[in-house]
């Protein structure tokens, strides 16, 4: 290949040789500290692939020979915070449930490890103040379905209540509409007899003898003759001022037509021991706790 | 092309160049009043520096002992017999405003005798010119000794490592004493030579050695003239009446010999005291002469007072050639009247006024400060309950700080709603409607308090409601406000 260089006349730099209609390119090479940094760059990338995991493969990656793993360092992250936790969670684990509310230190520790661990479990049902919406309890008042002592709330927050855990809460309510059990006028009136309870008002002309007879015949199963419910299968109380899914009378109506049965899951598997008892202490120090 | 600038061409007028090579200053030794002045506010100074944190002060068992004591694990300051929380800093505040004042006001009664005889930068560097003087021998020796620096004789390298060996010392106790007023000193002062004390106390040794070694063994009068900022400040807040240290050119001018000015008075014609001896400017720390009427680089030390009261004597001419007065005097004295000393003008009567003010509201606060606070902080989530009896219930975090050194029982009352009840959570049941806590001494504690209350006897969406915290024992009452609000 014939040397077409020459020095161009006007700035006296180097030309490349080439030549485009008539227009000539002047050669300004990079500068050698720039060309060598970059040859460093590349040499530095071919150490990191072979140390550091790099390719990815069609099923996983290249590891490379560190055996650097971001997940790895999360887990002994998390596992050296465990060590400086240990022994106050170890306290903590030890205490029973009614010692640790009594005991200040063991009370903010579990609060504050219950308010984390709510937040990042509990909250998407109950919401993050633990106030709770149609369907799913408000956990700061005083009405509890499965019971408010701290042992009950413990359980409760183990097994869950129709999670298909075997240890959990069974009980729901019956769709006496859907099964035949009781026909729409029938249902209607012991809604209303339902609201009568808690003095709610009646529609014009019902017949509470035959609402108390409806009653009498199917719900005191479960909801008791007093109607305050029953803790040991989720019966609510149906005489106080607070309705899980709501006190008017459709809704009532449409709850004894087609049941309820709303799930809480099993925590228990999923949460370890100590985390399960700051959070029964958490949610009974709320404020409704029995 | 431009030519570049000689030195030379950058002058101004006849003030010198903009830039001057530092002129070594050999300060003489002197004695006198103003001398022995120094000396004794010198051992105070250090004394106090170095023997602080070796004070013991009693309070009680699990509290430190130390009577100074700056405790940043812990989040303390102790003070003899007081203890200030982090959010008390507004003590610290009003300590520098007073501090300042004072300052202000001692400037507007003697000049820059902060400057001449209580300044860390004068006392340092005074005792590490005792100690240049102790090894090197006085002002002639030195200034021979220096000028003859490439003659290294054994006696001449053993005096110069003597000499800073000894600057070092002192640097280094300097720092050391530094890091006592942050932990306990006693048990630092055996941590330190075994290597048990934390890194930070053994930097911030380093730190101390190297700046006051540097700072009093070489730049000297350098941080005076071109890095305090004091100098410039206090001549705005000076006045024609301060007492400066002034030459009294009315007696001293016109300079002649002792011999002279003997033949002039036998004539009766006026002879001027000066002798030119050149001593004030011998014994001068900053290398400046007196005579030529205040300057920035004068701290007021008073040596030069010194200097020229022996000559006086010797000569046997009245002393206060050179003294704390000002140009007003010496007019007075010119036109033949007596001079007149001001300390009560109504600039120093106003600085005063607002230092007896500032201590006045700072030893009102102290006095009275609280040593059980108490904050509420109303749940957000959810602002309020409603029970299953229709009742209403709202949470509220409550803060409790005990600041004295003892535990306190305390209850809580509250008023606003009506008929309403209170509960702490975590507190025995026994008395459910007075809850009693114990708070630690000396600690800040978190409780999380329910206030309940009927529906019926409370319609209003928000009521205010008053919290009282009373110490059982004692009857103290610390009160917050928030609201109680319905659903």
């Amino acid at each position: 290949m014939t040397d077409h260089s020459e020095i161009d006349s006007v700035s006296g730099t180097a030309t490349t040789g080439h030549e485009w209609d008539g227009i000539r390119e002047l050669n300004t090479p990079l500068p050698r500290w720039w060309v060598y940094t970059f040859y460093l760059t590349i040499v530095w990338a071919i150490g990191y692939w072979v140390l550091y995991p790099a390719w990815p493969l069609i099923t996983s990656n290249t590891r490379g020979l560190l055996g650097y793993s971001s997940r790895a360092n999360v887990a002994v992250e998390l596992a050296n915070l465990d060590k400086i936790r240990g022994d106050r969670m170890a306290a903590l684990g030890a205490a029973s449930l009614a010692d640790i509310e009594k005991d200040p230190a063991l009370l903010a520790l579990a609060r504050a490890r219950g308010r984390t661990v709510f937040g990042d479990n509990c909250a998407p049902c109950h919401g993050s103040g633990a106030a709770g919406s149609k369907g799913f309890p408000n956990l700061n008042d005083d009405d509890w379905l499965w019971g408010g002592t701290l042992d009950q709330i413990e359980q409760t927050i183990r097994y869950g209540a129709r999670s298909g855990n075997d240890n959990g809460h069974q009980g729901q309510m019956l769709a006496f509409g859907k099964d035949g059990t009781l026909k729409p006028d029938e249902i209607v009136t012991v809604a209303n007899y339902v609201r009568s309870l808690s003095g709610l008002p009646t529609r014009a002309g019902y017949d509470a003898a035959a609402g108390a007879k409806i009653f009498a015949e199917n719900c005191v199963a479960c909801h008791g003759e007093n109607a305050k419910g029953n803790p040991e299968l989720g019966a609510p109380n149906l005489t106080d001022r607070i309705w899980l899914y709501g006190s008017d009378e459709a809704t009532i109506i449409e709850t004894i037509t087609n049941g309820r049965a709303g799930v809480m899951p099993a925590w228990e598997g999923r949460l370890d021991p100590v985390t399960l008892k700051a959070m029964a202490v958490y949610v009974h120090s709320l404020g409704g706790g029995k | 092309m431009n030519k570049p600038v000689t030195p030379e061409e950058l002058q101004y007028d006849n003030y010198g160049p903009l830039y001057a090579a530092r002129k070594k200053v050999y300060p003489q030794s002197v004695s006198g009043t103003f001398r022995r002045i120094k000396w004794a506010l010198m051992a105070v100074c250090l004394g106090v520096y170095y023997l602080l944190p070796f004070v013991r002060w009693n309070r009680g068992l699990g509290a430190p002992d130390q009577a100074v004591l700056i405790d940043f694990p812990n989040r303390r300051f102790y003070f003899f017999f007081i203890e200030l929380w982090p959010q008390e800093v507004y003590y610290f505040t009003g300590l520098l405003i007073l501090a300042a004042v004072i300052l202000f006001l001692m400037n507007s009664i003697g000049g820059r005798i902060w400057c001449g005889y209580l300044c860390p930068q004068t006392v340092w560097t005074d005792l590490f010119y005792a100690v240049e003087r102790l090894v090197e021998g006085d002002r002639r020796e030195r200034m021979k000794k220096d000028a003859a620096a490439h003659k290294w004789t054994a006696k001449r390298i053993c005096e110069v490592v003597l000499k800073h060996s000894i600057w070092l010392m002192i640097a280094w106790w300097t720092g050391g004493a530094w890091v006592l007023y942050f932990s306990d000193a006693p048990t630092l002062v055996k941590d330190l030579p075994t290597f048990q004390a934390p890194l930070l106390a053994y930097v911030w040794i380093g730190i101390l050695t190297t700046t006051t070694y540097l700072l009093a063994g070489y730049m000297r009068e350098q941080v005076c003239v071109y890095m305090c900022p004091w100098p410039r400040i206090q001549a705005s807040l000076t006045d024609e009446w301060a007492l400066n240290v002034t030459y009294r050119y009315d007696r001293g001018e016109k300079r002649c010999s002792v011999k002279k000015a003997a033949e002039l008075r036998a004539l009766g014609e006026h002879a001027g005291d000066c002798v030119d001896c050149n001593q004030c400017v011998a014994v001068c720390p900053t290398g400046i002469d007196i005579r030529n009427g205040p300057q920035l680089e004068c701290i007021q030390c008073g040596l030069c007072i010194d200097a020229c009261d022996t000559v006086m004597k010797k000569i046997g001419r009245p002393t206060g050639l050179i003294g704390y007065d000002n140009d007003i005097n010496i007019h007075l004295r010119q036109e033949g009247n007596a001079p007149i000393y001001r300390i009560v003008r109504p600039r120093t009567m106003v600085y005063s006024a607002v230092i007896a003010l500032v201590g006045g509201i700072m030893l009102y606060a102290l006095a009275t400060r609280s040593l059980l606070d108490i904050n509420v902080l109303h749940d957000r989530n959810p602002v309020a309950i409603k029970l299953s009896d229709g009742s209403i219930r709202n949470a509220y975090t409550v803060r409790l700080l005990n600041k004295s050194g003892f535990d306190r029982v305390i209850a809580f009352d509250i008023d606003g709603p009506v008929n309403a009840a209170v509960h702490v959570v975590g507190a025995d049941s026994v008395t459910p409607d007075r809850p009693e806590i114990v708070i630690p001494r000396d600690t800040t504690t978190e409780l999380r308090l329910l206030v309940t209350a009927p529906e019926e006897t409370n319609p209003e969406k928000s009521i205010p409601v008053n919290f009282h915290v009373t110490d059982i024992g004692l009857g103290v009452v610390a009160s917050a406000t928030d609201n109680f609000v319905a659903p």
